[in-house]
């Protein structure tokens, strides 16, 4: 049997990802399945970060898998100076698989190189995290009943969101057409620019999200942080320009749907969360789902 | 012009048994001779630059008795001056030429500039996929940082 670690989004070509969302629909369905009896799984962060740890150690329990491994480095030999390498190789000898958070870029790649047992990557520093990509491709889907041909409108900050960056190399399997909303200090890199021209994507850049929010199937908002901005005043007059009303949201499609991969800070105002067209809650529950998918596909378990 | 192109040939003909590396953008001589260690080398040795060339305008070149390059050198040659061309002397003939040629992979040769990256922080050999060749970009296998001619920086 193959096994095939997950660090990268790019690891899973178009009919993967269809594959992980057909699982995912079924673990909706009927969330509890012992399909890990008898299993192990560590989940490792080197960083903290509790909604992604809890959701994945709540798929491998829904799943009937038992759960080691550690909430934050300090709790780890990682404090008495132990290398990566020796903690993955310790681990695959307990472990059937291993989830893992670190904080440097191309820690899980490094790792998935050294283990014995396939490596799920719950995030590398400012990399990678191919479960949130895969939970937006789900969510999508669930909520406009196809993944193809879609107009997909992204605001806010789309240099440094690594979310941004996955979720606009997945979608490009399915020929959508992208907007992109930013302040000029926070546009999308050229690296993505130039991936997009040369598959022929179509894709405008506007620094205002206005007039052209009525074309949006999706909307995937993100946070622009106040530390990306070298100066304090270019950050004050943007904070405003790229926050979501629920007056802006009148002139959007009966249809769209507003996707954040949380934590918000104020680009979201609490009272858009009663309106239909906020689906934020509802995708991060997806996460669950999406997240036994993986841990299913990458042990062919189904 | 003539006569300058007549007086490299005897200067690159003049060398017993050696290696010359020619074709260097006059810009990178110095960071080829640091690469290659050259000042630590005992052999005799002749550096020339800013002669003209008919391929890149300027160009340095560098000829070295006695030495012959290994393979790890010459891929490091091809990271910093891609353009260069190595001419193997024996008994006064040149017996090989051949073009730096730059590998799919690059591996341990080249340092990622993401301090954040795995192989900058834990003993983990480096490895770039070649993105471009012209001009070279190189992307760490790890981070999947992209890295340009430029910035190339080695280990």
């Amino acid at each position: 049997m193959v096994y095939k670690s997950l660090v990268s989004i790019s690891d899973y070509g178009r009919e993967d990802y269809l594959d992980i969302l057909d699982k995912a629909e079924s673990f909706e369905q009927n969330p509890n399945r012992r399909l890990l009896e008898g299993k192990v799984v560590a989940t490792l962060f080197f960083e903290p970060s509790t909604r992604t740890r809890l959701s994945f150690e709540t798929a491998v329990n829904r799943l009937g898998g038992r759960v080691i491994g550690f909430a934050d480095a300090s709790c780890s030999s990682v404090t008495k100076g132990e290398c990566l390498k020796d903690t993955i190789r310790i681990v695959g000898n307990y472990a059937d698989l291993i989830i893992m958070r670190h904080p440097l870029e191309g820690a899980a790649r490094y790792a998935s190189e050294i283990s014995t047992v396939p490596i799920i990557n719950a995030g590398d520093g400012a990399n990678q995290h191919p479960s949130q990509t895969l939970l937006d491709l789900y969510s999508i889907r669930k909520t406009q009943g196809r993944l193809d041909h879609l107009n997909i409108m992204m605001i806010g900050d789309l240099k440094y969101g690594r979310t941004v960056h996955s979720l606009l190399m997945a979608m490009s399997h399915f020929n959508p057409t992208f907007q992109f909303v930013a302040p000029d200090a926070l546009r999308l890199p050229k690296e993505y620019v130039r991936f997009l021209s040369e598959k022929g994507i179509p894709f405008q850049e506007y620094t205002d999200y206005m007039p052209y929010i009525e074309q949006a199937d999706i909307i995937y908002m993100t946070r622009v942080q106040k530390e990306r901005f070298l100066d304090p005043i270019e950050y004050e007059r943007n904070k405003n320009a790229y926050v979501l009303t629920n007056e802006a949201l009148q002139h959007t499609k009966d249809t769209v749907k507003v996707l954040h991969p949380l934590p918000r800070i104020n680009e979201i105002p609490l009272d858009v969360d009663d309106n239909p067209k906020a689906y934020y809650f509802t995708q991060a529950r997806n996460g669950l789902y999406v997240r036994q998918a993986i841990i299913a596909k990458v042990l062919q378990l189904l | 012009m003539t006569r300058d192109i007549k007086n490299e040939k005897m200067i690159v003909s003049a060398l017993k048994n050696g290696t010359v590396i020619d074709h260097i953008p006059p810009r990178n001589l110095f960071k080829v001779i640091a690469l290659l260690d050259l000042d630590q080398c005992t052999s005799q040795m002749t550096f020339g630059t800013n002669l003209n060339s008919k391929l890149l305008g300027k160009k340095a070149i560098i000829k070295i008795a006695d030495l012959f390059l290994e393979e790890k050198d010459i891929d490091k040659i091809a990271m910093i001056a891609p353009t260069a061309k190595l001419n193997i002397i024996k008994d006064y003939q040149v017996v090989e030429k051949r073009a730096l040629c730059i590998p799919d992979v690059v591996k341990g040769i080249v340092k990622c500039l993401n301090p954040k990256c795995i192989t900058n922080n834990e003993e983990v050999p480096t490895v770039f996929e070649v993105v471009e060749r012209h001009p070279l970009t190189l992307r760490c296998h790890y981070c999947e940082k992209t890295v340009g001619q430029e910035d190339i920086v080695l280990r």
